[in-house]
């Protein structure tokens, strides 16, 4: 299939979605209170941007989410990195882990709210919980299978220190596994937001929150798109870097 | 001649699920500075093992390693079998690899990387990834790496055995010119006799369980070498027929 080919196809099949969409409310075959018609949304996104609450809120979320993100995969990622290096570590936290592992993000909400009451903290925290699992297991995945030989080839070459095997071999080797760890958790941690700011911290998931218990369903849309096109540019961004970073692989 | 590598009583175990299985013993082996050595053996003799002990990347069990190096800041360099490249790095930062140790400049390490990619017939090369080169042209590089560190000694772990014949050949007459040229001790890992003669001034070979030398013979052959012509063939016959006449080959 050739490129403009498949650009017309994805173009077609949104459109046709949009299309559905529109068709059924105004057809009505259910209200538009419920499910609001795309052509209502421009003027509700009016409003949020005129009042100033949308841009507000998207950066407010976005501080959160960079945060969060940040804080978890940086502690994710290192401990990741250590477990992979020493097995003793990982002997050491095994039962940790599997204690701590399976608890959902949201089950942190009530711990979230005593420890750092209704503020970014919280939200802060539960995002990085998230990501911290997805980011930890990524990394100690990937730092597992760097191929032996290599770690050879760097003793045979004089870097006998663990931190100079790190640099020269372990962390190179483990970036493909652990950026791809990273880039589930920029869309995990998406979610995370919603469901960290659903109980009144600042940002886009308490809009989100006031204007359904209002049933201004059309500006719930508006923030859901929102946060779409937010992780669609940030995936996209993280992409366009990561292959970047990658660029030796074929 | 002073022998520049030293082994003595060179005996070595691995423990494997509580057992303890011995691969070399009692080995004695002395070369001299700037002799081209080919251990010869069946495979899983423990060649690439010794040659690990003399790169003090594994601790014998007993005996001692003497290496009478000018003291350099890395005196053996290594060539593995497979070229053992890092995929993230261009042709350039692989034979670069191990001039990384901070006491060299950059602009030396790019001259000394210009000169060993040269040596290996590689010089438009540096740009390149590995995973853009043929296995010929991986163990080029690899031997370059190895060679940019300017070692006193190179050990080479079976590095052609991968490779088709005629890459095989180029590459080995490539090994003969460097070593005429750089007069590098090296110590070559084979099971090929063709190719230990056609290479080494000397042979030895490693055979039993646990592993000691049963053979050392001295290839009666000037260089430059060349098959097929020569006496060669009759060498290779003649030292065919003396290792087998030991009664372990």
């Amino acid at each position: 299939m050739t490129r403009a080919r498949t650009a017309a196809l994805s173009a077609f099949g949104f459109a046709a979605f949009l299309g559905i969409w529109e068709l059924v409310p105004w057809l009505g075959l259910v209200p538009p209170s419920i499910l609001p018609p795309p052509s209502a949304l421009p003027q509700a996104f009016w409003r949020e941007l005129s009042s100033g609450v949308w841009f507000s809120s998207l950066l407010t979320s976005l501080r959160n989410y960079i945060a969060g993100l940040a804080i978890g995969c940086l502690l994710g990622v290192g401990l990741g990195i250590v477990t992979g290096l020493w097995p003793a570590m990982e002997a050491t936290l095994a039962w940790v882990v599997r204690a701590l592992r399976p608890i959902p993000g949201l089950a942190w909400v009530p711990f979230a709210i005593l420890w750092f009451g209704i503020d970014p903290a919280a939200a802060i925290f539960i995002i990085s919980t998230g990501v911290f699992w997805i980011s930890y297991f990524a990394a100690l995945g990937a730092v597992r299978s760097v191929d032996r030989e290599l770690l050879e080839l760097a003793d045979a070459f004089g870097y006998r220190r663990a931190d100079r095997k790190l640099v020269k071999v372990i962390l190179p080797a483990a970036a493909p596994g652990i950026l791809t760890g990273v880039r589930t958790a920029l869309g995990q941690a998406w979610m995370a937001v919603v469901a960290a700011e659903i109980f009144g911290v600042p940002g886009l998931g308490q809009r989100m929150m006031q204007a359904s218990n209002l049933l201004a369903s059309d500006i719930v849309v508006v923030y859901m798109a929102t946060m779409a096109t937010a992780y669609g540019l940030i995936d996209a961004g993280f992409v366009a870097l990561q292959s970047w970073l990658l660029r030796w692989k074929r | 001649m002073e022998a520049i590598i030293k082994l003595e009583q060179i005996g070595l175990a691995f423990e494997r699920d509580g057992r303890s299985t011995e691969v070399l013993h009692g080995l004695d082996l002395s070369i001299p500075a700037g002799h081209f050595v080919a251990v010869l053996g069946p495979s899983g003799v423990g060649k690439s093992t010794l040659l690990r002990v003399i790169a003090g990347l594994l601790p014998p069990s007993s005996g001692r390693v003497t290496l009478n190096c000018k003291g350099g800041p890395l005196p053996v360099a290594m060539v593995f079998q497979d070229a053992r490249l890092l995929p993230w790095r261009s042709v350039a930062d692989n034979a670069g690899f191990g001039l990384e140790h901070g006491q060299v400049s950059r602009a030396v390490r790019r001259e000394k990387i210009a000169s060993a990619l040269e040596l290996v017939g590689l010089g438009g090369f540096g740009e390149r990834y590995p995973h853009e080169l043929s296995g010929g042209q991986r163990q080029r590089v690899a031997l370059a790496r190895a060679l940019a560190v300017d070692p006193d000694i190179l050990l080479m772990d079976e590095p052609f055995a991968a490779l088709d014949a005629m890459t095989r050949e180029s590459l080995q007459d490539e090994l003969a010119r460097i070593h005429i040229e750089t007069r590098k001790t090296v110590v070559f890992v084979t099971h090929s006799i063709d190719e230990a003669v056609y290479l080494a001034d000397d042979i030895v070979v490693l055979d039993g369980k646990p592993a000691g030398l049963v053979a050392n013979v001295t290839v009666p052959l000037p260089r430059p070498r060349s098959r097929g012509l020569g006496d060669f063939p009759d060498v290779v016959s003649r030292i065919r027929a003396e290792l087998f006449s030991t009664p372990v080959f």
